[in-house]
């Protein structure tokens, strides 16, 4: 057996095709009016349709029908004028009628893609399909939940709420490209606010088809099936790993096996469970309670006007309106409401690479501190315009900027107020900052020598010692104008 | 004249002049079943106490209204297959895999005839998940034919169709998945229409192959279908199969003349194997039709000789499917088991009849991957080829004319043994489910055993209109429909 880490993993490409499902924001379920609530009591949320009563008939939810098209739309499908349910037959407890109603031939969507960047390149990820379903129960096992019984609880509250599913081609390279194309979907799909994007909550869960194959090889490796990816970081771990076993398998001189695996996050390793052989068959066939979904044109038409300006469109307009660096563009429209908050700043006349800055710094630090986005803060774009001024006119620094960003975020308190409470004005003075200069030299002789010496780094010290003796109100600029001085 | 043997339009009269009450008519209707129902075994469920409840409820509202006003249903006794829910009441469809379903919510067609005032009389006997043609495949009990003890009612609604003819009930309501209201309205001499796919909700309807059901009338006289229809058809936003469209007053067009219609004979449909005494009648039957001014025009449907494979390939995926459901997790019997599977397999077993096994076992083969496009697709391209036969058809003539079934009601026990021969029994009603056309059963006859015979007029889309106004205008030339059988 050799040990992977002496393989040459870069003799072998992976092949990979991620399955996502979406939980679309809608209030009621797909097929009946029960509330699509999270977190009630179970079985509370249910009615004869989604219980499977007999007798029952599904009626579509006109709502899901707008999200999956408004998805298809914004990832550059092609929208079916006719297209069909289908029903998808399997026994389990946590699917009353015994099958699932979702589509098969004839999707809604077809043919898209969404564009991702990894390592400045960008990279088109062909979408093969998107289509609409209906999510299961859930089943609660009371022997693997402690209780020491032998049964198990079924809970349908979730058993009709509505699903995406979307299916991308085997496009994707690398375990970081299946992690950007997932972050890329949920940013559209949260764009469009036809899904919250919660992986935590399963709002948001994906599967991943990995095979691999010699490096110019053209046929694809036999695959396997990744399940139960539920966040980021799993997808890319999960991936990562199944690359790697499927590569040590080759390399032993083995067989992949067409296999379903599940993803075992806490011992991070991927499990069969269930191979070829044991896979379902379905037995998909045209759901013969609803009518077949013919699309109208004009419809349509209205829906592609009412887009909202999709992710990569802003990114590109951000760069080319703001002057942004292409990285702060991605991570400022990562978010829609990140950079509607940005842009509102910007247009009111804020500095945009400062703004750019302090949402991606301060905000974002805020945010993974206190769980609050930098636009459900007491601060306002305004304020940020006020703090632009400031640092402009260098009234203030930009450390001292920082600072204010963070009190405004905790008081709403305008700048100007802030910078006349803590005196937080900048000292321009020449003679006060060559003075706090000449103090630090005196007190650090043995580092003034070998910065003399050539040592340049310790530049660094010493405007940081200046900066720490004025309370950090010094002009930067001129603490290390004056350094230089200093040294010649 | 009892009460319980009146149409629903003579007791309508009887009972808006205040001539009887609604209790009396109930209770006749109870009488008469406490006599004959031993005999016939049409009901799975008798509701007398419900009946009575609702007996008074609608004498209540017939007494503060005045007589004209009165809804075409109030205190009218009517049974209703065991496959449409009742809310409250058990609802079985013949099966012991529904033996103690109680539905908590009421079907759409049984929601309006609760609007128009009806009373349940009791839920009736079908084939299990209305699988079969004579009602033998009930998973409690054979109801019996009221001409003939002897032989079966037909089916899959044979209880309906022999509590109608049994004065069990004044109508009933049946469902249709390949013959099942036609054929035993044939087989018990009674009225039985099947609307248009899509005419009727099918939301409560317990579902055995969901593009093929539909829920209609079986009655003592084609002005009582007529009403029903009135009352039941319509969109239901429930149903999304169900066809906003308008729906006409079935009972105008009665009465009026048929001069100069053109009746389309199929000539696949005289062939030899049919019984001589049924193409007998049918036969006088065309040439009454023709004295009332119609005028028959030979039609060809060739692709009827595919219809009963198509159908059974259908019927069977879709059931296979639909039956899916009975898992013993949710409600109706759950037997025991060491896991899930083992609970699965035991009450599946224990549950279903052998007939709906077997239909499972066939859809479920035709689904399967591999043999898909075999059966299931290739039935589905003979099925849009079928339907064009009668839209080719239908361009020539306006109602088209065969026998309901090649045989009269045949013995109980005689078929059993042979499904084949048993599917055969529906040969002339299946292509109409298929195609999704409306057609109706009417007495045209009796053999030399005194065994009904019906006849089958099938319409254009959504044209039940046509089928009502010729099959009145016969019935009213003839007196077949006025025979009762003795009991």
């Amino acid at each position: 057996m050799k040990d992977v880490d002496s393989i040459n993993v870069l003799k072998y490409e992976a092949v990979i095709g991620l399955e996502v499902h979406a939980q679309m924001l809608t209030d009621t379920k797909i097929f009946c009016g029960c509330s699509t609530k999270f977190g009630s009591e179970p079985n509370t949320q249910t009615c004869p349709v989604c219980l499977g009563m007999p007798g029952v008939l599904p009626v579509l939810n006109k709502k899901t029908l707008e999200f999956t098209i408004k998805t298809g739309l914004a990832t550059n499908c092609k929208i079916s004028s006719f297209s069909r349910f289908a029903r998808k037959n399997y026994f389990y407890p946590d699917l009353p009628k015994g099958y699932q109603i979702s589509q098969y031939e004839l999707p809604i969507c077809e043919y898209g893609y969404v564009e991702i960047v990894v390592n400045g390149e960008t990279k088109k990820i062909g979408i093969t399909r998107i289509h609409m379903e209906e999510d299961a129960g859930k089943n609660i096992h009371e022997s693997a939940s402690g209780g020491g019984g032998n049964y198990s609880f079924v809970d349908l509250n979730r058993a009709g709420v509505p699903l995406m599913e979307i299916v991308s081609e085997p496009d994707i390279r690398s375990p970081e490209e299946a992690v950007e194309y997932m972050k890329k979907l949920r940013t559209i799909l949260r764009y469009l606010g036809v899904c919250d994007g919660n992986m935590e909550q399963g709002s948001l869960r994906c599967d991943a088809n990995v095979s691999v194959r010699l490096a110019g090889q053209k046929e694809f490796g036999v695959k396997t099936e990744v399940k139960n990816l539920n966040s980021f970081k799993f997808v890319g771990k999960a991936i990562e790993y199944e690359i790697r076993r499927q590569i040590k398998v080759l390399e032993d001189g083995g067989k992949v096996i067409q296999e379903t695996r599940l993803w075992d996050s806490e011992r991070g390793i991927t499990e069969s469970m269930r191979t070829k052989e044991e896979a379902h068959d379905y037995r998909y066939f045209p759901e013969p309670d609803l009518v077949p979904i013919v699309v109208d044109q004009r419809w349509l038409d209205e829906r592609r006007a009412s887009l909202p300006e999709l992710p990569d469109i802003k990114r590109k307009r951000f760069v080319s309106e703001y002057g942004l660096p292409e990285y702060d563009a991605d991570l400022l429209t990562s978010e829609k409401s990140t950079a509607e908050f940005f842009e509102e700043a910007v247009k009111q006349g804020a500095h945009p690479k400062n703004t750019s800055n302090w949402i991606m710094i301060e905000g974002f630090k805020y945010e993974k501190e206190h769980g609050i986005a930098i636009h459900e803060t007491p601060l306002k774009p305004i304020h940020l315009v006020s703090l632009s001024k400031l640092v402009e006119t260098a009234v203030v620094s930009g450390t001292m900027a920082k600072s204010i960003i963070f009190e405004v975020m905790d008081t709403g308190k305008p700048p100007e107020e802030i910078v006349k409470e803590k005196g937080f004005i900048q000292i321009s003075d020449t003679s006060e900052i060559e003075k706090a200069v000449d103090d630090v030299i005196a007190k650090h002789p043995k580092e003034f020598e070998r910065f003399r010496a050539g040592e340049e780094k310790l530049i660094g010290f010493f405007v940081g010692q200046v900066m720490k003796m004025t309370k950090g109100k010094a002009n930067p600029q001129m603490v290390n104008d004056l350094l230089k001085k200093k040294l010649f | 004249m009892e009460l319980y043997s009146q149409t629903i339009s003579e007791l309508r009269d009887l009972l808006d002049r205040k001539e009887v009450s609604v209790k009396e008519v109930v209770n006749s209707i109870y009488q008469r079943i406490d006599r004959v129902e031993e005999k016939i075994k049409a009901f799975v469920t008798i509701t007398e106490d419900k009946a009575l409840e609702m007996a008074e409820e609608a004498q209540k509202k017939l007494n503060s209204m005045e007589a004209q006003n009165s809804k075409s249903l109030l205190g009218i006794p009517i049974a209703i297959k065991d496959n449409m829910c009742t809310k409250g009441i058990r609802t079985t469809c013949s099966s012991k895999i529904l033996y103690n379903f109680i539905p908590p919510y009421e079907s759409t067609v049984t929601s309006r005839l609760i609007e128009h005032g009806y009373v349940l009389i009791g839920k009736t006997n079908l084939d299990e998940f209305a699988m079969g043609s004579s009602t033998e495949n009930s998973g409690f009990h054979v109801t019996r034919n009221p001409w003939d003890l002897e032989r079966a009612p037909g089916g899959s609604s044979g209880g309906s169709a022999a509590a109608v003819a049994s004065d069990e009930c004044i109508a009933a309501l049946g469902s249709d998945t390949g013959g099942s209201i036609r054929q035993p309205a044939s087989l018990c001499g009674v009225v039985g229409l099947k609307p248009t796919y899509g005419r009727v909700s099918r939301y409560g309807l317990v579902a055995f192959a969901s593009s093929l059901d539909q829920i209609g009338p079986i009655t003592k006289n084609v002005r009582d279908a007529a009403i029903l229809m009135n009352i039941i058809s319509g969109h239901d936003p429930f149903d999304s199969t169900s066809v906003p469209l308008p729906v006409p007053d079935f009972t105008a067009v009665l009465g009026r003349n048929i001069k100069g219609m053109k009746i389309g004979i199929p000539r696949e449909y005289f062939i030899e194997g049919m019984d001589k005494e049924v193409e007998i009648s049918v036969k006088d039957a065309i040439r009454k039709l023709e004295s009332l001014g119609a005028i028959p025009v030979e039609v060809s449907l060739p692709h009827t000789g595919y219809a009963v494979a198509t159908y059974y390939v259908l019927a069977t995926s879709e059931a296979s499917s639909n039956l899916a459901r009975y898992d013993g997790v949710k409600y109706g019997l759950r037997a025991e088991g060491k896991n899930l599977l083992d609970i699965y397999m035991n009450t599946r077993a224990q549950g279903f009849g052998s007939e709906v096994k077997r239909r499972i076992m066939l859809g479920t083969y035709a689904l399967s991957s591999g043999y898909y496009e075999a059966y299931y697709r290739k039935a589905q391209q003979v099925r849009t080829l079928i339907k064009k036969d009668f839209e080719d058809a239908f361009t020539f003539v306006d109602i088209i004319v065969t026998p309901t079934s090649p045989t009269a009601a045949f013995k109980i026990g005689e078929k059993t043994a042979d499904p084949l021969q048993m599917y055969l029994s529906d040969i002339f009603t299946i292509s109409v489910n298929l195609a999704g056309v409306p057609g109706i059963s009417l007495p045209c006859g009796f053999t030399s055993n005194n065994l009904p015979i019906g006849l089958q007029l099938i319409g254009k889309h959504f044209d039940e209109e046509s089928i009502l106004k010729v099959a009145y205008a016969y019935e009213q030339s003839t007196d077949w429909h006025k025979r009762r059988p003795n009991l």
